[in-house]
């Protein structure tokens, strides 16, 4: 039997910049990730502290961690959409030339 | 029992099996059949990860767990959330590159190997098998209340009904499956937080005045000759039991036997305070409160907030907040004055009978709303040892559970791979956010059985009405039919694609394979059903937990490795996936958790720690490391030659 991806989409151009972003973006939100753990652990008094319309450090860090993954996601789709434009988009490498 | 459920129950499942026969005409080879042919639009595709990924233990674990413990359940909704950054930014989009039909595809798309074909399959199937059977049992848990059958009816109808779903179209039907099922859990579970920030919180919870607020007793108490005694005259004093740091005294008035737990109130006067008991007698007797167990004598539903705020409460009505926007909701909880009433368990024998004790704990707001109930991040540095476990096993698991990668197969460009994760996390980030409300409010409103949490979230929706609750239940049953669906699909894969095809080369044509995957759906179907009735009244959170530290070690590192480390060769993957699996189910088998479920003292368990990823995920990394640098590939070897 043939091993090839189930479609076949054509070359990506725009993949090693794809993956250098992705790599940056995964990790700045591990970082912002590990210091959710670390207060926890260091300081973990901290994150009953109110700061935020009554809603105290763990509840808004927590809220923030999943709303900043969605912010993430959507900035790196419009790097990548924009990178794919200009090196897959044939119409737009012959402008280029 | 109320007609509704039924009605929305069938509407649903006939709306499923309509669907798959319908994507069955249209279904055609294997690329239809393990990939719904690569043509699945993104944002359909985004939703159904939604469908696929909230399993029964998302829904009915997580909510269930905030109800008991506050804070520390919100922590699974953190980190199965973040787990979705690795798989965006990390997996997506290379292994939609490298991929066929499977995740082993990607793994051994530079290698070919037969024993990446075969340890990737292997590890496929017990990932799937941890994940199938809590979901199978959470079937049976539902179908009982919602329906009034017996449990193993329920397993045995969503069995039946996912072989159908999955043998007649694949993963066409249940990618559809898990769109319905993942939009209507989004937009009931809106609906229920809506009618809760409507309702707002009261001291004295009545589920709408539906069932009355019921005041717990708490007697006035002397300490004579270490014994107990009630002061009023009124209850006869009849034996004590100190157990676990607790004293639990047993009196009786006019023939009725019941147990109070010792306690002081805010002057350091001694009082007993009144418990819900559970007694399996030596005689065979099951009693429930002191009275014999019927439809009419069950556990009262428990959870309330005893201060709100700081105000003192009205002695005859309490105090209700009316409603409230969600900042509001949660600035109530997260008060340091507001005082909460959680209720715990604990278990002895007395003179042969078998004693379940429920009693009440008050924790202040401040403590509930941060981590540190259930997880000791304040205590020794090996508590804090195991939440750093369980934060990296949910961060890293994700990304390596197969019924979620292969979904990725079944859009037809990376970009839009991409671009169907981006979906999923708005939509399972918001569904997260809102399992905060719906745990607070089921712990909140009076709704929790205080034997099992796993219903909270419905029962919560009990509490606004039968439509309500009819629709949160069918689409919790709904939930195991979209998980269920996928896991099979994922393990048919497995067998028909990796093991036969690739790994057996017995395959001859693209129908056969077909033919397999179906006979193979069928029979892990079956199993699927035979583990849910064995496994019966086991946690369903449990195994799921399992499944994540097992994919997150023996998958995990292999994917990573094979995409970014170009050294990496066959016999370092297979050696990662055996170190994997081995010393992530090894260090399961004799963590403390697993002690206390053999009968044993968890304190003489050989590891401190019941969450094994800061171990075996390291440890699979290294293995791959370490072999892939002496058993370099022909290919490298040749590079070097050429070089020199």
């Amino acid at each position: 039997m043939l091993h090839e991806p189930s479609v076949s989409s054509g070359p990506d151009h725009a993949s090693g910049y794809k993956t250098r972003v992705g790599m940056y973006m995964f990790i700045v939100y591990a970082l912002v990730y590990a210091g959710f753990v670390i207060i926890n652990l260091c300081s973990p008094l901290l994150m009953e502290k109110i700061i935020l319309f009554g809603m105290n450090v763990a509840t808004v860090y927590g809220f923030g961690l999943i709303v900043f993954a969605l912010i993430l996601a959507l900035i790196y789709n419009n790097m990548c959409a924009k990178e794919e434009d200009k090196y897959n988009n044939p119409m737009n490498q012959k402008g280029g030339q | 029992m109320s007609i509704m459920p039924i009605v929305l129950f069938v509407a649903f499942v006939a709306v499923v099996l309509y669907l798959s026969f319908y994507f069955a005409k249209k279904t055609q080879g294997s690329k239809g059949y393990f990939a719904a042919g690569g043509e699945i639009h993104w944002s359909v595709n985004g939703i159904a990860f939604a469908g696929d990924y909230l399993s029964a233990a998302s829904f009915l674990g997580i909510c269930g767990m905030i109800a008991v413990v506050g804070f520390d359940g919100f922590l699974y909704s953190i980190g199965y959330l973040a787990g979705w950054i690795v798989a965006l930014f990390v997996v997506a989009e290379p292994l939609k590159r490298l991929g066929k039909y499977t995740f082993t595809d990607a793994l051994d798309s530079k290698f070919n190997s037969k024993g990446i074909q075969l340890l990737a399959a292997i590890s496929t199937l017990v990932v799937s098998l941890c994940y199938l059977i809590p979901q199978m049992v959470g079937a049976g848990v539902l179908v009982t209340p919602l329906l009034g059958l017996p449990h193993y009816v329920g397993v045995i109808m969503v069995g039946a009904i996912v072989i159908t779903i999955v043998a007649t179209a694949g993963m066409a039907s249940t990618t559809y499956v898990q769109f319905l099922k993942g939009g209507l859990l989004i937009i009931f579970s809106t609906v229920l937080c809506l009618a809760l920030f409507i309702r707002g919180i009261s001291t004295k919870p009545a589920q709408g005045g539906k069932v009355p607020f019921y005041e717990y007793a708490t007697l006035e108490a002397k300490t004579v000759d270490q014994q107990v005694i009630p002061t009023n005259g009124k209850h006869a004093f009849l034996d004590q039991i100190d157990h676990r740091g607790l004293t639990f005294v047993k009196l009786s008035k006019e023939s009725n036997v019941s147990w109070w737990i010792k306690n002081t109130d805010p002057n350091g006067a001694v009082v007993l305070k009144e418990v819900q008991t559970e007694v399996k007698t030596s005689n065979g007797k099951y009693l429930i409160n002191g009275k014999p167990a019927t439809n009419n004598s069950q556990l009262r539903q428990v959870g309330n907030l005893i201060k709100i705020g700081g105000e003192e409460e009205d002695a005859s009505s309490g105090i209700s907040t009316g409603s409230l926007n969600p900042f509001k909701f949660l600035a109530v909880f997260s008060h340091k004055d507001t005082l909460v009433q959680r209720w715990k368990k604990t278990s002895f024998k007395h003179n042969g009978d078998h004693v379940s004790v429920y009693y009440p704990v008050e924790t202040t707001g401040n403590r509930l709303m941060r981590p540190g109930i259930k997880f000791k991040v304040e205590g020794t540095p090996l508590q804090k040892f195991d939440f750093v476990s369980l934060m990296l096993a949910l961060f890293f698991g994700t990304a390596a559970l197969p019924h979620i990668l292969i979904r990725y197969y079944t859009v037809k460009t990376p970009a839009c791979a991409r671009k169907s994760t981006i979906v999923a996390i708005a939509s399972i980030g918001f569904f997260y956010i809102l399992t905060l409300f719906m745990g607070l409010g089921a712990l909140a409103n009076g709704v929790l059985n205080p034997a099992t949490s796993n219903m909270s979230a419905p029962l919560l929706a009990r509490s606004f009405g039968t439509f309500l609750f009819s629709a949160i239940s069918a689409i919790a049953f709904a939930t195991v039919l979209g998980t269920v669906s996928g896991l099979i699909v994922a393990a048919s894969g497995a067998i028909a694609h990796d093991l036969f095809d690739r790994f057996g080369g017995v395959l001859q044509s693209d129908k056969q394979k077909v033919f397999v995957g179906k006979i193979a759906a069928f029979a892990i179907g079956i199993i699927a059903i035979i583990l849910g009735i064995v496994f019966k009244g086991m946690n369903v959170s449990f195994l799921v937990g399992w499944a994540f530290a097992i994919a997150a070690s023996a998958n995990l590192p292999a994917i990573v490795m094979v995409l970014f480390w170009n050294k990496t060769t066959s016999r370092g993957v297979v050696a990662s996936i055996i170190v994997g699996i081995v010393s992530a189910i090894g260090l399961i088998l004799i963590s403390p958790s697993m002690y206390l479920r053999y009968g044993l003292d968890p304190a003489t368990a050989p590891i401190p720690f019941s969450n094994p990823g800061i171990i075996s995920i390291p440890l699979s990394f290294i293995t791959l490391v370490a072999v892939s640098l002496l058993t370099p590939s022909k290919r490298a070897k040749n590079n070097i030659a050429a070089s020199a």
